[in-house]
């Protein structure tokens, strides 16, 4: 099989590494290979965070290239759009519709852009917006607003179908484990 | 959490038909797992930046190996060095920075050598992701004339560290095992296998040996010319280095990860994959460049080994075409095919769309304590002089009250420098609690010995913050978890003969202005000592949320001047998000119409 290149882009605290965690794990269910990358340090301190999975027959290089990204999942519309021109011309973007602003934003040097809507679904590529923190609610937490993008995520996959339901078992702790299948059946629904 | 339990264990059949157990692990988790496959019983290490979770990973492995965060690189070397010397087998981890400060003990090391297998785990940073500097580690190993290996992914980690060890007791010497943060930082698959049995312990004396006075130094330098030798045959013979024959018309030299990044921007072309690159391997080089028509080097940061395979009068190309500053990267050797190809260098899809839009830096969190220390900075015309860590963000706009910051305890000394040299305006030197025990204490000690004037102030937050918290000698708890002393800053201030100490609690603005304020006046040394624990290690609010009332707000920006995440400041208003407020009231201190208050409930 092709490569199949995902990056996923959000800020410190908003769960971007279990989501990683949770889409590894299934390619690992599924027996491909995985590169998977992210870089720590100061990205705890609210900055933004982009994890790279490579999911293949055999996966060399642990980044996605330039251009080249079949899905980039923005849990937050302004990281989305940030790494939008790494999206080819076939590939998905599929982002949270809830902003969190920059630090920059609070304290006033700069504006969120009133337009970031509007500019990702007049990118030239697929987009599909997804009210995640509401979803994650109505699931039991807001917190599990990354599980419901990996469900929406998930319908890209051609994975056997029990594969979401064992790489979830094997990365969130059993007591919120209903709460997460929950969040991404309802991400799953989400067209 | 032992980060090496984080994923499934997978059984996959091999074509023999035998099974084998597999898991995904991070480039340090596989350092680690090597460690312990490797039969390792001591590991040692200080926090950094990408090599901090390899220790981190041991801590799973802690009934089979001990295990401790030491104050410094230079200790952590040394402990582990000693533990060598009795003949059991240790690592020792740090990032490329942190070999600076134990390349003391390292240098003369590979004159006495080792009689366990001893590897020193360095990661590097290439692209400077977290780091002051970018080094190349390989560099150190030609200074000490010792070997290095360069795992390209997480299964060279582990299979690298089996046969690094087998290296370092065979021909005795300590061994440099390069991680980047790309290796140390990715996950891939890696195939696990069963833990040898670890080394008898017993220290053999033998002083000729063990003690490098002149006598027996000059000895050892010659041997350590003569083990080169003899390695750089071992490492033409080496199962890390490899030649893969494809296509001849061009032949790659890939060392490290450039060997991942190559296979996938030349899949055809010929490859000679280097991961135990020094002492050079010779009859590699000259192998490989025999059976091809043009010869290209792909190293990350330095161009050792073009500058060596130049010099050994074999034509290649390198630096010219894949610079040596920053990270490589798929996206820079296809710019390096292009151009090797005489072809314009390949468009984006889409043109970047970051232009424009509002970054994301780094910041200090909603109720760090640093905060009130750099608030009460900002009231004098002083020179403050920074050092490692989280607080090195109060360089960034709204605070600015960092001037420079040179390295790990520099911000002591360079403002004792500075004092000295004569500057006018007064100067404050601030260090992190993990930095002051790290190399603070013998900065305090000059500024006091040396009848210095200037301010030290430690911003104590009870943890290594910047990191991701790990334990230090002030916590109170080691690496593997057990309840142990906790070294007193103030002890240590004394101790280094300062006369004014004074400890503040930070989010006691009126408390920290005065103690600071009046610290900055005196005309002899002091230490401040600003104590609250990272409240993002604690995980729990400081107090109550805290609300702006509308009303009475004035919109004067004073506590948007903190530059707390939680105060979000538009035009037409200024209001704290419920979310992010853990209620440290530093806002409520410095309104100046009583606006905010915290929150009923």
């Amino acid at each position: 099989m092709k490569t199949i290149n995902i990056l996923l882009a959000g800020v410190g605290g908003q769960g971007v590494l279990l989501a990683s965690k949770i889409l590894s794990e299934a390619a690992l269910v599924q027996g491909l290979d995985i590169k998977q990358s992210e870089v720590h340090g100061m990205s705890q301190r609210g900055g933004s965070v982009v994890s790279h999975v490579r999911i293949g027959d055999k996966v060399h290089s642990p980044l996605v290239p330039d251009g080249s990204c079949d899905i980039l999942v923005g849990f937050e519309p302004l990281e989305g759009l940030r790494h939008s021109h790494n999206v080819a011309a076939d590939g998905t973007l599929i982002y949270a519709l809830d902003r969190i602003n920059p630090s920059t934003v609070s304290a006033g040097f700069a504006e969120y852009p009133a337009d970031t809507e509007e500019q990702l679904k007049a990118l030239p590529i697929k987009t599909i917006g997804v009210p995640a923190a509401k979803y994650a609610e109505e699931a039991g937490t807001r917190r599990a607003a990354n599980v419901v993008l990996v469900g929406v995520m998930s319908n890209l996959f051609d994975f056997k179908t029990d594969v979401w339901e064992k790489a979830l078992k094997a990365s969130v702790p059993a007591k919120v484990l209903d709460t997460n299948i929950k969040a991404f059946e309802l991400g799953k629904k989400h067209i | 959490m032992p980060v090496a339990a984080w994923f499934a264990t997978v059984k996959i059949q091999q074509e023999n038909g035998e099974y084998v157990l597999q898991e995904l692990l991070s480039g340090n988790e596989a350092i680690a797992r090597g460690a312990w496959e490797a039969g390792v019983t001591v590991a040692t290490g200080y926090p950094g930046t990408p090599s901090t979770e390899i220790l981190e990973a041991v801590v799973g492995y802690k009934e089979d190996i001990y295990c401790e965060w030491s104050p410094n690189e230079k200790v952590a070397l040394e402990v582990a060095a000693g533990a060598a010397m009795a003949g059991a087998r240790a690592i020792v981890t740090m990032k490329h920075v942190g070999l600076n400060v134990a390349a003391d003990p390292l240098m003369t090391l590979s004159y006495l050598g080792v009689e366990g297998g001893m590897v020193v785990c360095v990661a590097d940073d290439p692209g400077q992701h977290s780091s002051q500097n970018e080094q190349d580690t390989r560099q150190y190993a030609r200074l000490g004339k010792m070997p290095v290996f360069e795992p390209s992914d997480s299964e060279d980690a582990v299979k690298m560290m089996a046969e690094a060890m087998e290296v370092s007791e065979r021909y005795r010497t300590p061994v440099i095992l390069r991680s980047t943060t790309r290796v140390s930082h990715s996950r891939s698959m890696v195939t696990l296998g069963e833990r040898r049995k670890p080394n008898e312990v017993g220290f053999e004396r033998n002083p000729p040996r063990w003690v490098p006075l002149p006598l027996w130094g000059r000895r050892m330098r010659v041997e350590v010319e003569d083990r080169l030798k003899a390695l750089s045959e071992a490492t033409s013979t080496s199962p890390s280095n490899r030649i893969e024959l494809r296509d001849t018309s061009l032949g790659i030299v890939a060392a490290g990860i450039a060997y991942q990044y190559v296979r996938e921007v030349f899949p055809e072309a010929s490859v000679l994959k280097i991961s135990f690159g020094y002492p050079f391997p010779d009859k590699l080089f000259r192998e490989f460049a025999a059976k091809v028509d043009k010869l290209l080097i792909v190293e990350e940061l330095d161009n050792i080994l073009e500058e060596h395979i130049k010099a050994l009068g074999i034509e290649c190309i390198g630096k010219e075409v894949v610079s040596p500053i920053g990270e490589l990267s798929v996206d820079r050797l296809r710019e390096t095919r292009a151009r090797l190809e005489g072809r314009e260098l390949p468009e984006p899809a889409h043109l970047p769309e970051e232009d424009g839009l509002p970054g994301r830096p780094p910041v200090l969190c909603p109720g760090c304590p640093h905060r009130g220390v750099f608030h009460a900075l900002g009231k004098r015309d002083v020179i403050v002089t920074g050092d490692i860590g989280c607080y090195s963000l109060g360089v960034f706009p709204p605070l600015n009250r960092t001037d420079t910051i040179l390295c790990m305890g520099g911000g002591v000394t360079v403002a004792h420098g500075m004092d000295k040299a004569g500057e006018s305006r007064k100067l404050v030197g601030i260090v992190g609690d993990s930095t002051f025990f790290h190399s603070g204490i013998t900065g305090l000690l000059d500024v006091a010995y040396n009848r210095g004037k200037s301010t030290t102030i430690v911003v104590d937050n009870r943890t290594t913050a910047m990191t991701g918290h790990q334990e230090h000698p002030g916590t109170g708890l080691t690496l593997m978890g057990e309840p142990t002393i906790e070294a007193s800053i103030e002890d240590f201030g004394r101790a280094c003969g300062m006369k004014r100490i004074v400890t503040v609690d930070p989010y006691d603005l009126k408390e920290t202005i005065e103690a600071v304020t009046a610290e900055i006046d005196a005309d002899e040394p002091s230490l401040v000592i600003s104590r609250a624990p990272c409240p993002l290690k604690e995980r729990k609010p400081i107090g109550p949320r805290r609300l702006i009332d509308e009303e009475v707000c004035i919109t004067c920006g004073k506590c948007v001047k903190l530059g707390c995440p939680a105060i979000e400041s538009s035009e037409e208003r200024v209001r704290i998000n419920p979310l992010l407020c853990i209620g440290c009231r530093l806002c409520e201190q410095v309104c100046p119409v009583q606006a905010i208050s915290k929150e009923e409930g």
